[in-house]
């Protein structure tokens, strides 16, 4: 199973290579984890997404608590979240294949963001599993190039804090 | 106030109590020494680097203060590394000052550039590279904050040269530190409590297990009064010794591969067991999956981390020990466990038929013995400082700590040559204080060269080596496991005697079972830095540690020192 930790961290310099050295030491399994700013300046988040079937999400919450610079770890699995992964994804798309592949696209609430002569450049936002469904039903127009960001997550409703 | 960087260092050492530097001075660092002497500051000169770590974490130790090593940049500050992960790994709280090559070629693999902040990054609490001087003082005053609060551990601070150069307005920071999610010390929490009272109003054989958090919280007296309230025995680990009187009719001794047999035992047929600031080290539990099978447990330790980390725990409580404690004592009720007293005392009786302390001369000198005759003539209140290997554990085993003051020994890393630097930081600690390195002639070798730091220092330190000619512990393992195959254990030594009188140190040396105690007699009242080398065999009972849990066994399952009966038995059968 996946489990999605938010870490809330200091923005200082080698603040993702202090928690990329402890999942490392400490031989945790991370599935994804990105890292941007938040509505604080000074502060960064972090999602970070875990096999919890082969690494104990709690064990990564108290460790990320002993680096000094982070400041709140949060463990949103169990909660109502809104997560989404961002691909830009390169297909081929030559004259004969273009209007079929820009269907798909359409269908699945992707857009085209760049046009090339056998490319197209689709840019997709939502739950991985959509993206996997894109990716899956692209690849046999030929997927020649594609980056994901990895997950973000937000709890759902009104913040507690 | 108009400062240098190296000014602002020496400024903000005074500011935060800083008595002593333990240090070597190289390239990327001058700067920083050139001022030195404008400042109340004494500073020690080491031989090697790591030893400049290991003397801060000695002091620190004997002091409960913060310890601190300045070195300079590239190999300086690569030599610390190993005293760094011993501090890191017995919770010593030490500040590192390390120079480091300009900011203008930081990444252009200057002269004696290292990442040394990249290199410590796993084995520091924390560290920095201070890139602007007004930076400075304040880094300064939260790297001490850091290092001695909460869990301690050593911190690390960068300080390349043009810092080190720059002039700044000084300005002393405020108190306060800045740190958003640096929470030192965890809740407890009323509901945890009074679900570990329940535990221990119910238990029938109860075992206290007491480390090194004992000490660090200043819990020793409040441990007292609980364990008298409790009637439970304690049990110590290496670092825990020093947390409550071994002498106490409630002590039981140190647990784990080396402990006593009847501690383990009694552990292994507990029904409870409360684990007080300790880690669950695999030294001290054995095979994890047959731990204490019949005990529940309750765990006090104030670094989450450590909470169901390798052993899962009934009930956890995140908070000071002292603290915990305090809460705990109201709620649990005064008990009686006469009869598992007396189960373990006919335990700690059959164990000590065995202890080797009570057997007769046999012409061997005996390292427990020759212990035994120094906790007596120091009527116990010297601080013992140990190297690792077999010396630990004998010294550990047989010199009883009943003074409130810790056991110095590399527990966690299991440091070789930690010994002697850490004894000269804690003899500077405490001048008032007798203390004595007990080493192997295995790592005294690897930091030998501290002798010179001592003679210059003028440092009243006491020496005890028990020479073997060879690397005792990894030899009593392949005598043990490994088909008696005594590979690269054997040591060719230098006539010790010779060496320390080379330094200027009196030196005894005892071959004779019989002239230990007028050895440690002369050495004591010897007016400078006095040392004896013990001559002892390397096999047999006399020269292995007993008792011993073999690797992967369960904690009760000891290797135990042959009896004389079984000893003939086996010279029969060849």
């Amino acid at each position: 199973m996946k489990s999605t930790l938010i870490a809330l961290v200091e923005d200082k310099p080698g603040v993702l290579n202090r928690v990329a050295s402890l999942f490392r030491r400490r031989a945790f399994n991370i599935e994804s984890l990105t890292v941007g700013h938040t509505e604080h300046s000074g502060i960064s988040r972090m999602t970070i997404v875990v096999d919890s079937d082969r690494t104990d999400v709690q064990k990564v919450a108290q460790n990320l608590y002993k680096l000094v610079n982070v400041i709140r770890v949060e463990d949103v699995t169990e909660q109502p979240v809104v997560m989404r992964d961002l691909a830009l994804i390169r297909v081929r798309a030559n004259g004969s294949t273009r209007s079929e592949v820009m269907q798909i696209v359409d269908t699945f609430r992707a857009r085209v963001v760049d046009v090339g002569l056998e490319t197209l450049m689709v840019e997709v936002t939502g739950a991985e599993e959509k993206i996997d469904g894109l990716v899956d039903v692209l690849r046999p127009f030929g997927v020649m190039e594609m980056v994901r960001t990895g997950r973000v997550a937000m709890v759902r409703g009104t913040m507690n804090q | 106030m108009r400062r240098t960087g190296a000014q602002i260092v020496w400024e903000m050492l005074e500011r935060e109590g800083v008595e002593v530097v333990f240090g070597f001075p190289g390239g990327a660092i001058m700067h920083t020494y050139h001022p030195r002497q404008e400042y109340g500051i004494r500073h020690i000169l080491v031989r090697h680097e790591q030893c400049a770590a290991h003397a801060a974490d000695g002091y620190a130790r004997a002091s409960g203060r913060v310890g601190v090593a300045m070195v300079t940049s590239g190999p300086g500050a690569t030599n610390l590394v190993t005293g760094i992960a011993t501090a890191m790994m017995d919770s010593s709280p030490i500040v590192c000052i390390t120079g480091q090559v300009p900011t203008a070629v930081i990444g252009s693999d200057a002269f004696q550039e290292t990442d040394i902040t990249g290199v410590t990054l796993p084995i520091t609490k924390h560290n920095y590279l201070v890139t602007d001087v007004n930076d400075l003082a304040y880094v300064i005053h939260e790297a001490f904050y850091i290092a001695r609060s909460g869990r301690p551990g050593p911190v690390l601070i960068d300080l390349p040269k043009d810092v080190q150069q720059a002039e700044t307005d000084f300005v002393p920071p405020e108190e306060e530190v800045r740190l958003p999610g640096y929470r030192p010390v965890g809740p407890g929490g009323p509901e945890v409590v009074r679900q570990a009272a329940d535990l221990i109003n119910d238990a029938q054989r109860p075992v206290i297990l007491a480390g090194h958090g004992v000490l660090m919280s200043g819990a020793m007296e409040t441990l007292k009064t609980f364990v008298k309230k409790t009637e439970t025995p304690v049990a110590l680990t290496l670092l825990g010794k020093g947390g409550f009187p071994e002498s106490h009719p409630l002590a039981l001794g140190m647990m784990g591969m080396h402990g006593e047999a009847f501690v383990n035992q009694a552990i292994q047929e507990a029904d409870l067991l409360l684990a007080f600031g300790m880690r669950f080290d695999d030294r001290v539990t054995g095979k994890l999956e047959r731990y204490a099978p019949q005990a529940r447990k309750v765990h006090v330790d104030l670094d989450a981390a450590e909470l169901n980390k390798s052993v899962s725990v009934d009930v956890a409580i995140l908070g000071d020990l002292r603290q915990v404690l305090e809460q705990l004592l109201p709620l649990v009720e005064p008990a009686s466990h006469r009869e598992w007293l007396e189960q373990i005392e006919r335990w700690r009786g059959e164990s000590q038929t065995r202890d080797i302390v009570n057997q007769s001369d046999n012409g061997h000198v005996v390292a427990p013995q020759v212990i035994h005759a120094l906790w007596e003539a120091t009527g116990g209140e010297a601080i013992v400082v140990t190297d690792v290997g077999q010396n630990q554990m004998w010294a550990a085993q047989y010199y009883h700590l009943d003074q409130p003051h810790p056991f110095i020994t590399s527990g966690g890393l299991g440091t070789m040559g930690f010994g002697l630097p850490a004894a000269i930081g804690a003899q500077v600690a405490r001048p008032d204080k007798e203390v004595w390195a007990v080493v192997g002639d295995g790592g005294f070798q690897m930091t030998v060269h501290e002798l010179g730091t001592v003679i210059q220092e003028q440092l009243p330190q006491r020496i005890a080596l028990f020479n073997n000619n060879c690397l005792g512990m990894v030899r009593q393992w392949q005598e043990f496991f490994y088909d008696r195959r005594y590979e690269s254990t054997h040591l060719l030594n230098p006539d010790f005697v010779r060496l320390v009188e080379a330094y200027g140190i009196r030196g005894w040396r005892v071959t004779e079972p019989g002239d230990t105690q007028q050895a440690i007699a002369e050495a004591r009242s010897h007016p400078g830095p006095a040392f004896i080398e013990f001559q002892i065999v390397q096999k047999g009972q006399d020269g292995n540690v007993y008792p011993m849990v073999p690797a992967g066994a369960a904690l009760h399952e000891m290797i135990r020192r042959p009896t004389p009966a079984a000893e003939a038995r086996e010279k029969q059968g060849g």
